[in-house]
């Protein structure tokens, strides 16, 4: 492996853990103050148990995402010295702002999880909701960083030089709404389905069944609605990809003729050097629709594009597809859900029904993976879309190989620990947080 | 408006050293006391930090944020040729901040704790020690642009006996912050005199620390004794931190927590502002010539204004917000 590919792969690597807390830390907070809510409303002790149970589940994901957070502000200069050099005074702006909102974040945390006795009642649950909102704008902020990435604005190049500096405008970029609608839709989505699906297990096992009924209610309801969302803003993000990044969008479609009528091409196997998608589905017109809103208006296919400028096609068509599978599939459970509830009650707590939910648990979190893989990769070979090459900004250090090995040592092993960590809490559910539970006796 | 983004820096690195110093100092003063009283002293420096260890550790981003959005020169210079030490570092921030978390939260208590425990106050050491390291290579001339070979480049360019010197200091000087901050969360009067007497320990081990430090500096050929003695600033800030210590055994012979810590915050300040002043506005100081200034390799004014407004909006957020979940949780717990 060369430098450049350990560089890029740790990176990736570290976003790729990363972006998993971030969608916990955005949403769960939301989560537990919808259940801190009802119990403060109707003083229904299963209701402080789960947003006790919820909120240590979380004090552990909120430290991991934290130190994998601050390791990439460090690491942006570490492995991209070149691209910090001339981007940082630019894109800044979020950076700085988003340093307030995780600060907010951090102290109101300070006061949710040890407030328990100490705050008034009330007090005590806006500082779980600040913790969520500061959350929340602090993920939709770190994407304007990454959105001027993908769509440079706010300053001007010339020769070389990146002059009249303006980090408002570079902030307020063109791709900046779509992906932080996206972004947060699929956080909610993810985290809801990953939530709901634990807790529908539980169910399954007949392990106190009233706290996991409570528990599965209030995420699968967030999931579905952000999920049946989801395709709608994926729609106005592939509008946006086709103005801005004509050759992401052919790398997502692995659609190399420029023509009128482009069809959408589900499935397939690209070939590059053929220039060609063996055995796809192809869909003739629709992908002048989704991209300009008109079937006859011509889509740019890749060999209008300089070959030196090409991301890697087949990974992301294939990131591409797997996301919008798994979104479509969710969509569909999301329906069904809501069916459910509105025509048929008993569904809902049917086996089969729940065994859907165990089965979607992982699925929004590999659809962020690949979206990102998707935006990520599709800017390839540009670091900064247009202006720097991501081989022109790569840190001059040599053995970045040895660092990449060191932090996968890390990162498994983090993960190895948190898994253990969240099956110990499921486990002592029961002990610690039901109190319908006969074994009942919480720690003081 | 440099100068508010430059006060934003001096005083993040400051509290980034006050708070996140306390804060690995607990694991420091776990480390240090003898084995029968461990595990109380965990205890008693868990419930201290446990609320506002994120929070303490926010000081460290919002001091990276300046450097690569207002002196983006000097951040990628650091990252360049301190990427080792800088790597080391933050896998001490890594393996403690979630070792102490997953000691808390674990659901289950068994051996795990002691793996935890283990992670938790080894690591604590590591993170300050590298920090040292790095602030001292700052200032050692030791980074070299010409250098070709990968060991001249990158490992020459921080390690020399003054690095370690002052990653010793810094470890000390952490210890230190947190016996004392520690001293008015217990209640006890037992455990009092034993979070007293450890921080009159650790008093004599920063000293010694910074003994150590004037004799690496002179060993390494770096005019120590002038930056810091050579000017007015200097020589005050030292002879203040030094009166103020008497105060401050006097503090602990009273049991008077707050005014200790004060008094603490008060000498590693002094201490800070003596090392850092002479070179001031320098910020690396190059082998053989030159360096990186703060007013020369700033960003420029669009970005150093809106950069200044960001910060102090965010402060005023901030600030009043930070102080009332100190002062919640820092009187004597229940
Ligand atoms: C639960 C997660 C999830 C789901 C179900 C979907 N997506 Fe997505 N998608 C993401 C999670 C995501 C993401 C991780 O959030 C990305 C990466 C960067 C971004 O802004 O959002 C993304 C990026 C992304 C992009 C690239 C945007 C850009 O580069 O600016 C497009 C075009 C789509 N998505 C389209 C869709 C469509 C048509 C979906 C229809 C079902 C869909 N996504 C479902
Ligand atoms: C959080 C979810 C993210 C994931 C999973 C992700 C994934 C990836 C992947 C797969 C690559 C490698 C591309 C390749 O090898 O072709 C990459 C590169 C990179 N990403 Fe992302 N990314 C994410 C978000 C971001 C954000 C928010 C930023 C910056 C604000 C960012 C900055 C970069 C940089 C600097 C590189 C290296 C240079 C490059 O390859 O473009 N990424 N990321
Ligand atoms: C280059 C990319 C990124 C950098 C440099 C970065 C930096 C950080 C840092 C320093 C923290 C720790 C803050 C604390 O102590 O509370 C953090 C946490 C967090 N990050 Fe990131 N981040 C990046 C990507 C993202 C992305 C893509 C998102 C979401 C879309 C995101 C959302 C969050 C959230 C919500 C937190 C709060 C802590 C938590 O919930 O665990 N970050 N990030």
């Amino acid at each position: 492996m060369d430098d450049f590919i350990a560089a890029r792969s740790q990176m990736a690597m570290s976003l790729g853990f990363h972006i998993i807390f971030a969608c916990v830390g955005m949403v769960m907070p939301f989560f537990m103050a919808i259940s801190h809510f009802i119990y403060l409303k109707t003083g229904n002790p299963i209701y402080k148990g789960l947003t006790k149970a919820w909120s240590k589940g979380v004090a552990i994901l909120f430290a991991t995402g934290a130190v994998s957070g601050t390791m990439l502000s460090f690491e942006l200069g570490l492995l991209w010295p070149t691209f910090m050099e001339h981007a940082g005074p630019i894109f800044g702006m979020p950076f700085s702002l988003e340093g307030t909102a995780f600060f907010i974040e951090a102290i109101a945390l300070g006061f949710f999880l040890y407030g328990w006795d100490r705050l008034k009642p009330w007090f005590h649950w806006v500082t779980g909701l600040i913790v969520g909102l500061s959350g929340l704008a602090s993920g939709i902020l770190v994407v304007a960083a990454n959105a001027w990435m993908n769509s440079p604005a706010g300053f001007d190049f010339v020769d070389g030089e990146y002059l009249n500096i303006d980090p408002i405008q570079a902030m307020f970029n063109d791709a900046w709404f779509s992906q932080a609608l996206h972004m947060t839709l699929a956080a909610f989505a993810a985290t809801g389905f990953a939530v709901a699906g634990i807790h529908a297990l539980m169910i399954l096992k007949r392990k106190n069944v009233a706290f996991h009924t409570a528990a599965f209610r209030i995420a699968a309801l967030s999931a579905c609605i952000a999920a049946v969302l989801q395709p709608i803003s994926g729609d106005i993000s592939a509008k946006d990809v086709a103005k801005r990044q004509p050759a992401k969008l052919a790398a997502m479609e692995a659609h190399f003729e420029t023509e009128p009528r482009a069809p959408f091409i589900i499935g397939g196997i690209p070939d590059e050097e053929q220039e060609t998608v063996k055995y796809a589905i192809k869909i003739p017109g629709l992908l002048s629709f989704l991209a300009h809103g008109d079937v006859d208006k011509p889509v740019m296919g890749l060999k209008d594009i300089p070959k030196d400028e090409w991301p890697p096609v087949a990974i992301t068509h294939y990131a591409f597809q797997l996301m919008v599978t798994l979104g479509m599939l969710l969509v569909l459970l999301s329906l069904l859900y809501f069916f459910a509830l509105t025509k048929r009650k008993t569904w809902l707590v049917s086996r089969w029904f729940l065994r859907l939910f165990v089965i979607a648990t992982p699925m929004g979190y590999i659809a962020v993976e690949a979206g990102w893989v998707v935006t990520e990769v599709g800017r390839q070979p540009w670091i900064i879309h247009g202006i720097m090459r991501t081989a022109d900004a790569v840190t001059p250090m040599p053995g970045i190989v040895y660092s990449f090995y060191l932090f996968t040592g890390v990162f498994l092993s983090l993960s190895a620990i948190v898994v253990f960590l969240l099956y110990r809490q499921m486990k002592m559910v029961g002990k610690l947080y039901d109190v319908t539970d006969p074994n009942y006796q919480p720690k003081q | 408006m440099l100068y508010v983004v430059i006060i934003f820096l001096w005083a993040s690195i400051c509290l980034y050293l006050l708070l996140g110093g306390a804060d690995f100092g607990a694991g420091i003063v776990e480390l240090a006391v003898a084995k029968k009283h461990k595990l109380l002293v965990r205890n008693i420096m868990s419930r201290a930090i446990g609320p506002v260890w994120e929070a303490n550790h926010m000081w460290l981003i919002i001091a990276i944020v300046i450097l690569f959005v207002g002196f983006p020169k000097i951040y990628t210079t650091m990252s360049v040729y301190m990427h080792i030490p800088l790597v080391a570092m933050l896998l001490g921030i890594i393996a403690r901040g979630t070792a102490f978390v997953f000691r808390s939260y674990d659901a289950v208590e068994d051996d795990w704790q002691q793996v935890y425990s283990r992670i938790f106050t080894w690591s604590s050491m590591v993170t300050p020690f590298f920090l040292g390291i790095i602030a001292a290579s700052t200032v050692s001339r030791t980074i070299d642009l010409q250098a070709t070979d990968f060991i001249s480049a990158y490992i020459g360019s921080w390690l020399n006996w003054f690095g370690p010197a002052i990653g010793l200091f810094t470890i000390t000087i952490c210890g230190y912050l947190a016996a004392t901050y520690a001293i008015g969360t217990v209640r006890d009067e037992q455990h009092k005199s034993l979070v007293i007497r450890v921080a009159k320990h650790m008093i004599f081990a920063v000293v010694g620390a910074g003994v150590l430090v004037f004799l690496a500096a002179m060993y390494s050929g770096i005019p120590l004794i002038d930056w810091i003695f050579g000017g007015l600033i200097g020589q005050t800030a030292i002879l203040l931190a030094t009166i103020s210590l008497a105060f401050t055994f006097i503090a602990f012979k009273k049991r008077k927590a707050i005014a200790a810590r004060l008094l603490a915050g008060f000498q590693v300040t002094m201490i800070l502002l003596a090392a850092t002043y002479q070179h001031y506005p320098e910020l690396i100081l190059f082998k053989n010539e030159g360096g990186l200034s703060l007013i020369e390799h700033a960003g420029n004014d669009q970005t150093i204004s809106s950069l200044a407004w960001a910060l102090m909006l965010g402060s005023i957020f901030i600030l009043p917000f930070l102080f009332y979940l100190m002062r919640v949780f820092s009187k004597e717990l229940p």
